[in-house]
């Protein structure tokens, strides 16, 4: 008798600590993921062991990373551009040492160096050097720039991704987010009249024989992988979407709605053909004993009673769209620029994410800067699941 | 004349022989009560008068049913046209998920009747009708589920009058409510009976002997018999009948 | 008056139901295109060869043996892991909890779970598996990756099976004197069984195709031989897919190679949906007429 209560304790401890796997899995998730993506706040753009020095009566006390990039661009040209005097500024990069001391002072080992550097940066008022750090000599006679700092605020007022650039990382999220935004809300456009047209169909119109024959179609395209839908969407709709609006290439925007919107359609008509014909019979029958028709009754009775089913199926095809990657990498032409119209190029969090992990160093800025995207990400598909889940909730508790 | 007849009528639901050959008249402003065991057929034929057995996939009828003499199965007859004339109760009260002002504007609003006046009074009127205004008058914007299930039945049949349809089809129309719900809808039956023919599906004898005048008793699909309600409760001439009423089945 | 509104309300009606008509086939055209146009030019590409020979010349030729090697790899690992621990957590939560916090918690986070796109479960693999736990990229990193991935959709379709066994069953066993677990796995799990492995088999669908969490925890880009260790790397379908669609040597050579293996991936998905949908007609009778 003890042996067997024993036995059971055993298994239902074992069957506990299965069940508590899913939520060990999202702790770790979430800690792994916030752990490499926070840990990116506090480093700085601009590479480890390289100085930023400008001459001691510049007034300029320190350089956001965009600027830094403006300047190396050559798309800013003058101090008082960015709040300096009217001095032109001369970059310096550190091989250009040769332009301004001959071989003898820099001496054979560069032992010269650091002193070359130091005479160079108090010489020429309007210089900016950039330059490593063990090049910076003890009585350096200019002003080292203290670096940036990664922010919030780089990362969300940032209009350029762009994390492997030099001497400057651009890592501002805006371009990806709205991207991603915008490719998502593109694809529930789409599908939204065109699910709910058919969530209506199947639901109150159609015989039941063709009901039968659509809703098992439409299952198996839910289970199609999403990269196929991208060989797809890459071999008909980008070519198409070329065509059709005559542009230079056809991966766009549009075409990763387009694609997404397909994807999109079974979990919209599923999910509120479902809500649809939960409709009470009853409901229907009294409206249709009024005197409505099958349409009045449609749009009357069925459509408003569920509504909130509807708009979880809405909701949750968007929080697909938003996590979809492969179909969009393949379709969107991965543009990290902030979209003007949905004819461009753009990129999305996922896509960005599973583009460039391969190619970022272990523990650099650029691995850490995925991982920050990867908690946006995180953030944005956790909140809309808790909408639906509400939403969801607040209809049991009606029905009720 | 007649107010509702149906001549020879047979159902089918697939292989199911639901309905056999029945035939039975109901006059004007008199209330006829179908009663029979579960599944005797009583609600599938009262669901013949308005058509609403045309919903299910696969059903087949043969045989009339006339209304005002007129078949209402013929291809002429629109369904909604129908059932503006043939107004229903059902079993549970199912007040829409809208204020109890719109439910009962409901039924006019699908057939155009948007004007804020005439909808005002037929409210009102409607609502007279099924003498649930006095109860609601001050809360017409509230949700209908406020409402007691009682109340909420009383509103559908206000909601079933606001049409003004000649006939009344009531699906057992007191079976989930309490006793006092229950002797407030008879006395209504009996109030609306002045005005309009009623059909009323019955589980319990007692109430088809208190507000009907005529009652017939279904069993296994067929009509077994038909009568006044006095003959048939005190003398019935079939054994079924009477097995029946003196609860000896069903 | 009353007749023309009567034919305004029909007008519309079939006006409505003619539009909808119309969006529906559209929307089913749209669908058997693209079933159609996978299929008509994967066949062309499929052979014997295609699919048990080694790609060659920059996998422009030859098959996809690795590939379909490298999934039934990663789906099998996946799934050892997946599947025992899915079954068991759903019997908790539906055999053993009562309806509390405990419950509700461990419903919510495997609801967010399932939420959480599948980039993220290869950002956390590789963050994990990869680097914490030196895996490196690998069978055994992709599988794990993959399973905590299918782990929701196990639980989920277990519990929907097992809701379905009738309380009365239960009872019956627990009145008899037996104890909880006797009740599940003698009386509960048998009848639940052909749903939950409707379940896994609809796992297997949806693990076959996942690209993104393989990235960067075991898909090799071109790999022709057979792996022999859970710490070799491989290929796998879907990753080969998008691969020579998007970066392969020569995209447009490989064109007709891409086609089969959309075919191949798609015709997974449809055995699995075919097989799960046929268990829940053959045992839904069974049941029924006992």
């Amino acid at each position: 008798m003890k042996a067997r209560k024993i036995k059971e304790k055993i298994i239902e401890s074992i069957l506990l600590a299965s069940s508590s796997i899913t939520s060990i899995t999202v702790l770790l998730i979430v800690v792994f993921l916030f752990s490499q993506g926070v840990s990116l706040f506090g480093d700085s753009t601009v590479e480890k062991g390289s100085v930023m020095a400008v001459n001691k009566n510049n007034p300029v006390k320190e350089l956001t990373g965009s600027q830094i990039k403006e300047i190396f661009d050559q798309n800013v040209v003058y101090w008082n551009e960015i709040g300096g005097k009217k001095d032109t500024i001369i970059l310096f990069r550190i091989d250009d040492i040769g332009n301004y001391y001959s071989d003898e002072e820099i001496g054979e080992n560069f032992e010269g160096l650091s002193e070359c550097v130091s005479r160079l940066v108090d010489s020429i008022p309007g210089i900016l050097a950039y330059f490593p750090e063990k090049y910076l000599s003890k009585n350096f006679k200019g002003k080292v720039l203290p670096l940036e700092k990664v922010s919030l605020k780089t990362l969300f007022k940032g209009k350029e991704w762009f994390p492997s650039a030099q001497p400057a990382a651009q890592i501002g999220a805006m371009p990806l987010i709205l991207g991603t935004l915008w490719v998502s809300l593109g694809a529930i456009l789409l599908a939204l009249p065109l699910g709910l047209a058919t969530a209506v169909y199947m639901s109150d119109i159609a015989h039941g024989k063709v009901r039968r024959v659509m809703k098992p179609l439409i299952e198996l395209l839910a289970g199609i992988p999403s990269v196929v839908y991208g060989f797809f969407g890459l071999i008909v709709i980008v070519p198409l979407v070329q065509q059709v609006f005559n542009l230079p290439v056809g991966e766009t925007a549009l075409s990763g709605s387009i694609v997404l919107g397909i994807m999109a359609l079974p979990t919209i008509i599923t999910v509120s053909e479902d809500a649809m014909r939960n409709t009470p019979r009853a409901m229907k029958e009294a409206s249709l004993a009024l005197g409505a028709t099958k349409w009045q009754t449609i749009y009357r009775v069925v459509i408003p009673c569920s509504a909130s089913g509807i708009t979880a199926g809405a909701i949750l095809g968007i929080g697909r769209a938003i996590g979809e990657t492969m179909a969009v990498l393949m379709v969107t032409g991965n543009a990290a620029v902030i979209p003007h119209t949905i004819l461009e190029p753009v990129r999305t969090i996922p896509a960005t994410i599973a583009a460039e992990l391969g190619e970022a160093a272990q523990g650099g800025l650029h691995f850490k800067a995925l991982f920050a995207l990867g908690c946006i990400l995180f953030i944005i598909t956790l909140i809309i699941n808790l909408l639906v889940e509400s939403i969801s909730a607040s209809n049991k508790h009606k029905s009720h | 004349m007649n107010k509702l007849e149906s001549i020879d009528l047979n159902l089918y639901y697939s292989d199911f022989h639901a309905l056999k050959n029945v035939s039975m008249a109901v006059k004007a402003n008199t209330v006829a009560a179908l009663i029979g065991p579960s599944g005797c057929g009583k609600s599938t034929y009262l669901r013949t008068f308005n058509r609403m057995n045309d919903l299910i996939d696969n059903v087949k009828i043969d045989g009339g049913v006339l209304l005002d003499g007129k078949d209402i199965y013929d291809k002429a007859v629109v369904t909604d046209e129908l059932r503006k004339q043939v107004g229903m109760v059902f079993q549970k009260p199912n007040p829409f998920p809208k204020s109890i002002y719109e439910n009962v504007a409901y039924g006019l609003r699908v057939n155009g009747i948007n004007n804020k006046k005439i909808l005002d009074e037929s409210v009102e009127k409607s609502l007279q009708q099924s003498a649930l205004w006095d109860e609601v008058k001050d809360k017409l914007k509230k949700s209908a589920f406020e409402l007691s299930g009682g109340q909420q039945q009383r509103l559908c049949i206000a909601r079933a009058l606001a049409i003004e349809p000649t006939v009344i089809l009531m699906d057992e129309p007191a079976s989930a409510l309490d006793p006092i719900s229950t002797s407030k809808i008879e006395e209504l039956i009996y109030e609306l009976k002045k005005k309009y023919t009623i059909v009323i599906v019955t589980h319990n004898m007692q109430q088809a002997g208190r507000v009907s005048d005529y009652t017939a008793f279904f069993y296994m699909g067929s009509l077994i018999e038909y009568g006044e309600t006095k003959e048939i409760f005190t003398n019935p001439k079939n054994q079924q009948t009477q097995n029946y009423i003196t609860g000896r089945f069903g | 008056m009353s007749s023309t509104i009567a034919s305004r309300k029909r007008r519309n009606e079939q006006i409505a139901f003619w539009l909808f008509r119309l969006l529906s086939f559209g929307v089913v055209a749209i669908l058997f295109y693209i079933l159609y146009f996978l299929v008509s030019n994967g066949i062309k590409a499929i052979s014997w060869e295609f699919i048990t020979q080694m790609p060659e010349d920059g996998m422009t030729k030859g098959g996809i043996y690795p590939a379909i090697i490298g999934t039934l790899y990663l789906v099998a690992g996946s799934m050892i892991f997946a599947f025992p621990i899915g079954v068991a957590s759903a019997i908790y939560i539906n055999e053993y909890t009562k309806d509390g916090v405990l419950k509700k918690i461990i419903k919510q986070m495997t609801n967010n779970l399932a939420g959480i796109p599948s980039i993220i479960f290869g950002l956390f693999g590789m963050a994990l598996f990869v680097n914490q736990l030196k895996f490196g990229d690998s069978i055994l990193a992709g599988s794990l990756t993959l399973g905590l991935l299918a782990l929701p959709v196990v639980i989920r379709t277990t519990e929907e099976a097992l809701k379905a066994v009738p309380d009365t069953f239960r009872q019956a066993s627990l009145g008899l004197g037996a104890s909880k677990w006797q009740t599940t796995s003698k009386v509960v799990i048998p009848i639940a069984f052909p749903n939950i492995i409707t379940g896994l088999i609809l796992s297997i669908g949806r693990v076959s195709g996942e690209t993104a969490p393989i990235l960067f925890t075991v898909a090799a880009y071109f790999l022709p031989k057979l792996p022999q260790s859970i710490f070799d790397q491989v290929m796998a379908l879907p990753y080969h897919l998008y691969v020579i669609t998007t970066s392969g040597t020569n995209v447009a050579e490989s064109r007709p190679m891409a086609y089969g293996t959309a075919l191949v991936l798609i015709v997974i998905v449809l055995i699995a949906n075919l097989l799960a949908n046929a268990l829940r007609k053959y045992f839904g009778k069974k049941v029924k007429m006992n």
